[in-house]
């Protein structure tokens, strides 16, 4: 059975995009059948961190309003044949996305596919809404800074409450995402920890994912990060995201914690 | 904290936590039912003032949402003289 997922944050800049590609290749690189979706309609940048930036022929605008089959939008990965994205207008009007058009989509998606992963726009306006309606789990990520942690908390609120599942009066499945996670400011003090951000928010831990270079690196070359290098800190972070969604028991590691002087000559490589 | 710590300038970070804590347990309790905490309050008000004269200041009405379930919770402050109309 399909499972749709939303990667929402509430604020902008937080690593949703990032999280949604390296994600989404993560569980289609286990052989499953993965769409990522881009609903950021008008500032659509999924295509450009996953690489399909000068492929895109149709999007989610034109599946909605019946110009294009879905079969005709999706474009399929070069790295990973089980990966595919639509991709969001870049040109059209944000009002064009309907509750009912999303709907169909997500419907005909479902059908094919064995996971649907989301990114949404930042904010908690129309397209925020229309991103986590259909969702059955959402990966809120969050950055442990102030605004970051506030903007999760409004988003979980609307997961409670706006989403299909909640308006059923079932429980959407939520997962912390803890983004730009620097383990050396947080053991200065200087940076919430993440039991703090847990206590928080009191929504369970998907993954820690390091601040990195290598993140950065990965959206320059248009690749997901967990398709770049598999043994970077962040892309076994994201990895182990992706396989705990998938039912799998990851113990979870903070990936560049200090570790005691035997452990920096011993341990160097395993985050 | 660490004995380096110990020499620092005090840390941020729980200063962050506290501020957190203070101002999310404010946004969950009215957040995004406020406009129907609103209006409970002048209904309630408007029930109260029937039988008995109340200071409308003196109403508070919050909403606290649990996992579990959600309270309501209605505090009036009655004047140590109210007084008390008689039934309409």
């Amino acid at each position: 059975m399909a499972k749709t997922i939303v990667v929402t944050s509430g604020k902008g800049g937080v690593g949703k995009t990032t999280s949604t590609a390296a994600l989404g290749a993560a569980l289609a690189q286990r052989g499953e059948k993965v769409a990522v979706v881009d609903f950021d309609v008008g500032l659509r940048n999924l295509d450009l961190v996953m690489g399909a930036e000068r492929r895109v022929v149709y999007d989610l605008i034109n599946v909605v309003q019946g110009d294009a089959k879905l079969s005709q939008a999706l474009i399929r990965d070069k790295r990973c044949e089980t990966l595919f994205l639509l991709p969001a207008s870049q040109t059209r009007d944000k009002d064009n996305l309907t509750a009912e058009g999303v709907e169909k989509v997500m419907e005909e998606l479902r059908k094919d596919f064995d996971w649907i992963v989301c990114d949404s726009p930042a904010g908690i306006e129309r397209g925020a809404t229309l991103a986590m309606r259909h969702a059955d789990i959402a990966v809120v990520v969050t950055n442990p800074e102030v605004s970051s942690v506030r903007d999760s908390d409004r988003i979980i609120g609307l997961l409670d409450s706006k989403t299909a599942k909640a308006e059923n009066g079932e429980r959407i499945e939520k997962h912390l995402l803890l983004t730009r996670y620097d383990a050396s400011r947080a053991d200065r003090g200087d940076m919430l920890k993440v039991d703090d951000v847990l206590e928080i928010l009191s929504i369970p831990l998907l993954g820690i994912i390091p601040e990195s270079l290598d993140v950065l690196r990965a959206s320059n070359l248009g690749t997901p990060v967990t398709m770049s290098d598999n043994n970077s800190a962040p892309a076994l972070a994201y990895t182990n995201a992706a396989r705990r969604l998938a039912g799998e028991d990851v113990p979870m590691s903070i990936p560049g914690e200090k570790r005691g002087l035997l452990g920096k000559f011993f341990g160097r490589r395993a985050a | 904290m660490s004995l380096f710590n110990f020499f620092q300038k005090r840390t941020t970070a729980p200063a962050a936590r506290e501020r957190l804590q203070i101002l999310l347990a404010h946004e969950r309790t009215n957040g995004e039912h406020s406009d129907l905490v609103n209006l409970l309050r002048e209904e309630i008000i408007q029930v109260i003032a029937k039988h008995i004269c109340v200071d409308g200041e003196k109403v508070a009405v919050k909403m606290d949402k649990g996992d579990k379930f959600s309270t309501l919770e209605v505090d009036i402050e009655l004047p140590v003289d109210a007084k008390i109309k008689k039934a309409a």
